[in-house]
């Protein structure tokens, strides 16, 4: 098959950056307004891996949605290449935690969708969706419908689909977070693979911090209520990164860090303590306050 | 059924349904006595369910035989009530009898008409219904008001509004199975997964396109069990209003043998309504099918 399919989904590597500043969102309930999200503020660089990991509620997909276009923010700004948010567009990719393959449509005919948007042929369109599905290794099921797939392959499709319209970035919400462990590391590796080939800006939420850390170049941790970004951690590991590696000290060491700032929440209500020596000899950033103050 | 030779071709248990490759059809096709037990085996379900079926219905028609047999009059007076084969004789006269015919193609043409416009009309409706809010406001509480009233009770008003019989009892063909498709058609609209449709948000779809390629055919297994049922309540309101004002029809013909005390024809006319409902509600279910080929049975 030709690359030059690819080449669209690979087109220029130096757009993608992501700018979220001073962002807020909140809503209006009986109580009162309610923060979801304050003062949060992430960049994601063109071709980079950045996730955002914290417990459930913390707004982590609050954010993610606002750069997808779903939500406005209340405050602050969300732009791409310096260009505000306004609504979804197919510049921006995503997969989402549910299974999202439309089920009336073969894994084919769901890849196509995008360009089918754009108005391109059905000739070139199902040539591009087949490349794409070759090289994720499901081509052979490209007549089948999603509900004959695994949950695994659902996700699959689900990442290649995202990327056949070669969006400026990639936004993964909590995609692997119902496949079992082994299914998993899989699929992570297939994303890692299939990123590094795009060279594409990757922004993903999740919350399990190994997976956080084994894919990233940075990591942002959000605590809840109101949400807001606690700390941004480096992940100096080297790439290509194998499954082993989430043995070594190094990786165990930015784990033991990250454990730390994102417990330290449910700590502080309890009233415990933060472990320096959990903290020490890691890249940490905390945004706007000292250590002093998060312990 | 427990018979140990089922057991004997090992392949059965190692089938894997993921697998794209078919399994080997040389091996197969070898012995066919084998092929065809694993056929029954893999089929014993349905072909328990035939049997059972069968055997459900020959008792049936057994009770029936033996209750007008006999007479019974227990408070329930089976005295006048024509036996399986009286109604069997009137059957095989009437394949006869052009007449028949024709009230059976008027019903066939009634329903047909009646139950095309609603689902003209409340599909559409349906989906505007469902797609804009302000106008599901405005629309949704006269058709609440409306729904209740059953089409038998429309038979007086209809005869008012039409100049012609005909026109009136397709009319309430019509109403019986608008509502049903309209419900349902709504329902559909609003169980719309959310996810599907930002889904092709992020993919560039847009306005229409979002309607047409995600909320039609989301809503379509909604849109057919309305189908489906609109189907049945067309019959029973055609049925009752060619019994109040036909002149022609199966129903007409029902009521017309009671009239005549021909009370073999009445039972033939009821079998008669049975049999075309259900045909009718099959070839909804198989146009779905058809429609609908992602979805599996």
């Amino acid at each position: 098959m030709s690359m030059t399919h690819m080449s669209t989904a690979a087109a220029a590597p130096h757009n993608g950056r992501i700018e979220v500043t001073d962002f807020g969102l909140s809503y209006d309930s009986m109580a009162g307004k309610i923060d979801a999200v304050v003062e949060a503020s992430i960049h994601v660089e063109p071709g980079e891996f950045i996730s955002i990991v914290g417990p459930s509620g913390c707004g982590k997909s609050t954010l993610l949605n606002a750069v997808a276009g779903f939500l406005k923010p209340t405050r602050g700004r969300v732009a791409i290449d310096d260009e505000d948010v306004d609504g979804p567009s197919a510049d921006r990719g995503m997969v989402f935690q549910q299974y999202s393959l439309f089920p009336w449509k073969s894994v084919r005919e769901n890849v196509e969708f995008g360009l089918k948007m754009r108005g391109i042929d059905r000739y070139t369109r199902q040539r591009a969706a087949r490349t794409l599905l070759g090289l994720a290794g499901i081509l052979a099921f490209e007549n089948h419908y999603p509900d004959q797939l695994s949950g695994g392959m659902k996700q699959r499709v689900g990442i290649v689909r995202a990327l056949a319209t070669g969006p400026k970035v990639l936004l993964l919400d909590e995609p692997f977070g119902a496949l079992d462990a082994q299914t998993r590391i899989i699929m992570q590796q297939i994303l890692t693979n299939m990123w590094q080939r795009l060279k594409i800006s990757v922004l993903f939420v999740t919350h399990d911090i190994d997976e956080a850390i084994f894919l990233s170049d940075r990591v942002y941790c959000m605590t809840a209520s109101p949400g807001r970004i606690k700390a941004e951690i480096a992940i100096p590991l080297d790439r290509p990164r194998r499954p082993e590696m989430m043995m070594s000290s190094e990786f165990l060491a930015l784990r033991r860090g990250l454990m730390s700032l994102i417990r330290e929440e449910s700590l502080k209500a309890i009233g415990g303590e933060l472990s320096h020596a959990a903290l020490q000899g890691l890249d940490i950033e905390l945004h706007g306050q000292s250590l002093a103050d998060v312990i | 059924m427990a018979d140990p030779a089922l057991r004997l071709s090992p392949e059965v248990a190692d089938e894997e349904p993921a697998a794209p490759a078919a399994p080997t059809a040389a091996g197969r096709f070898a012995e066919p006595l084998a092929y065809l037990r694993r056929w029954l085996k893999l089929q014993r379900a349905t072909v328990r369910a035939i049997l059972v079926g069968t055997v459900s219905l020959a008792v049936s028609l057994l009770v029936w035989h033996l209750l007008t047999k006999y007479r019974v009059s227990f408070h329930v007076r089976f005295v006048n009530v024509p036996s399986p084969t009286a109604v069997f004789e009137s059957f095989t006269r009437v394949l006869h009898d052009p007449r028949f015919f024709m009230h059976v193609a008027l019903s066939c043409r009634r329903v047909l008409f009646g139950f095309v416009a609603a689902a003209l009309v409340a599909v559409p409706l349906g989906l505007v219904m469902g797609r804009f809010r302000l106008f599901r406001e405005a629309v949704f509480p006269v058709c609440e008001v409306l729904r209740p009233v059953p089409a038998i009770a429309w038979v007086p008003m209809s005869i008012m509004l039409w100049p012609s019989n005909e026109e009136s009892i397709v009319f309430i063909t019509f109403l019986g199975s608008f509502f049903p498709i309209l419900i349902n058609t709504l329902h559909g609209m609003a169980s719309v997964d959310e996810v599907l449709v930002r889904a092709s948000q992020c993919l560039g779809a847009r306005g229409a396109a979002v309607f047409r390629e995600v909320y039609l055919p989301s809503s379509l297994p909604h849109i057919f069990t309305g189908l489906t049922v609109g189907m049945g309540v067309a019959w029973v309101s055609l049925i009752a209003a060619e019994m109040i004002s036909g002149q022609f029809g199966i129903g007409y013909f029902t009521w017309e043998a009671y009239s005549l005390v021909q009370y073999a024809d009445i039972a033939l006319g009821m079998i008669c309504i049975g049999v075309l409902g259900l045909l009718s509600s099959a070839l909804i279910r198989a146009l779905g099918r058809v429609m609908m080929p992602w979805g599996r049975s």
